[in-house]
């Protein structure tokens, strides 16, 4: 049969955001296939060198908007290694469970979204519905729902609102009890399982060769975590588990599902203990307006390892900014993951790596 | 660090350990091929986290972030690249990974990475002609910002 191309995007159901996945399939099966990416590109590492360091935290935030926090701090912890500031003890306690908080939003808004790709609605209703306890959070600590403007060079913005343990607590263990549900929802269906199982893999090596990290890494089998591996804030002082695929032949889009669902109930336990443990004290230190120098720093974001690189030349402004986008190097690789799947699968292959396109186009 | 200047005495203008587990590198463009082959496969760097380039006005430089799952090392190397001819070799050959972000790095500095089989505008539209994050590339840089006397009195 003759092999020709199809476009899906970059008006699709199935893109979550604006891009064109070009695949060229022959009959049902996918031989080739194409990211065809940039249809949201604003220019920020453009904008960002003309505005001065603490008010590019607006602009991080909106890089992608269902995980704003960890974007933002991954920019403040970048511009603190230039500018020698060392953030407070309960600043970086604060950090941690907004950063936490916004992690479990960000895969919680992956969830919903994965549910109706695979034709259940149910998951989109109760995954947002679950959301939207943790944004009640969210927005109690500051202020917004989304785009929140919170981490500052030097710490954060306010302190943790009274009561706030209280809230976390009930919010979370509400929470731990629908997981169970989730669980019975997704996992013990057969049609999900029939639909993810052994269908997009990408095997360890080729993974590490296109860059492909977090989560998406985690599903085939390595123990990365830069929470670990690099810690930073407060994280050294966490008892967590980075979540595994350790069933073995992982890295098909069920390992993806499953490291990405773990990882909400160990992001849980991680709020539990920050907002035990945080010290009081300051949670702000003074930042220096200029800077001179470069520095760089890697978080894990929601969707794996963000970078920033930023350049001062003792301006008040960055000289260069360089956003290192983990869903950007995830595209590169999706064709490997596509090859030799059928026309069906793409919608599941694409939902489990978790696109966010504000990021990937930056 | 040790090692990889006994191995290559001569190529490093800078080369020192920036905070632990950071090592900075500053190399020429005729070595990068050279000692990021090293680097990976004798050192086992095997994540190429990322690559910048920046416009320093004078000459422009390459910045790759090598980073090692096993040492828990980052090592960041600066190639230097005349202005005049923005050229460097490609790293495709070793990692898959620099095929997006040398393709993203010509798009927005111009910066030619020969040997990547596609360098085609990723983020621009296909069409554009310029490399914007260049520093002649204009940049708005004064706002106007409109008073709320201008408003009332209609700037009188």
């Amino acid at each position: 049969m003759a092999e020709f191309w199809v476009n899906m995007g970059p008006q699709h159901p199935m893109t979550h955001g604006l891009w064109n996945m070009r695949v060229k399939i022959d009959g049902e099966t996918i031989t080739d296939a194409e990211p065809e990416i940039g249809y949201l590109h604003r220019g920020y590492e453009k904008i960002m060198e003309v505005r001065e360091f603490q008010k590019n935290v607006v602009l991080t935030d909106r890089l992608c908007y269902v995980s704003s926090i960890t974007w933002s701090h991954a920019y403040c912890l970048a511009c603190e290694k230039i500018m020698d500031v060392e953030v407070p003890p309960r600043g970086q306690w604060i950090r941690v469970i907004a950063l936490e908080l916004q992690r479990v939003a960000s895969h919680l808004m992956w969830l919903a979204a994965y549910g109706p790709d695979l034709g259940l609605l149910t998951g989109l209703l109760w995954a947002l519905r679950e959301r939207e306890l943790f944004l009640d959070l969210l927005q109690l600590l500051t202020g917004a729902r989304m785009n929140q403007n919170f981490p500052r060079i030097g710490g954060v913005r306010n302190d943790l609102p009274p009561d706030f343990d209280k809230y976390c607590f009930k919010v979370i263990k509400h929470f731990r009890e629908k997981m169970s549900e989730y669980e019975r929802l997704f996992q013990d269906s057969k049609i999900f399982l029939m639909r993810t199982q052994g269908v997009g893999k990408i095997s360890l090596a080729d993974a590490i060769d296109w860059g492909v990290t977090g989560p998406n890494l985690r599903a085939c089998g390595m123990d990365v975590d830069l929470r670990r591996l690099e810690p930073y804030e407060a994280y050294p002082e966490v008892e967590f588990e980075p979540q595994v695929w350790r069933g073995g032949d992982g890295g098909d889009s069920y390992a993806r599902f499953m490291c990405r669902f773990n990882e909400l109930r160990e992001s849980c336990s991680i709020i539990e203990q920050a907002v035990k443990k945080a010290p009081s004290g300051a949670y702000r230190a003074k930042a220096p307006r200029r800077a001179e120098g470069e520095g760089f720093a890697r978080t894990e974001d929601s969707r794996g390892e963000a970078l920033f690189y930023v350049i001062g030349d003792g301006d008040d402004r960055p000289y260069r900014v360089k956003i290192r986008s983990p869903v950007f190097c995830t595209m590169a690789a999706t064709p490997i993951m596509l090859r030799g799947n059928k026309m069906a699968d793409v919608v599941s292959i694409l939902g489990s790596v978790d696109v966010c396109v504000g990021e990937m186009d930056k | 660090m040790r090692r990889l200047r006994e191995r290559f005495p001569s190529a490093f203008t800078e080369l020192r350990v920036v905070r632990p587990s950071v090592v900075k590198a500053v190399i020429d463009r005729k070595d990068l091929v050279e000692v990021c082959t090293h680097l990976k496969k004798e050192l086992g760097f095997e994540h190429l986290s990322c690559v910048t380039a920046v416009d320093w006005k004078d000459h422009f430089e390459s910045v790759y972030h090598l980073y090692s799952y096993k040492l828990g090392t980052t090592a960041q190397i600066n190639a230097v690249i005349p202005y005049d001819d923005p050229k460097i070799a490609s790293l495709v050959p070793l990692w898959n990974a620099a095929r997006y972000h040398e393709r993203e790095a010509w798009d927005l500095m111009g910066v030619t990475y020969e040997g990547n089989p596609k360098l085609e505008r990723i983020l621009l539209p296909k069409d554009f002609r310029y490399h914007p994050l260049r520093k002649d590339f204009p940049q708005e840089t004064e706002r106007q910002y409109i008073t709320r006397r201008k408003l009332k009195t209609g700037g009188r």
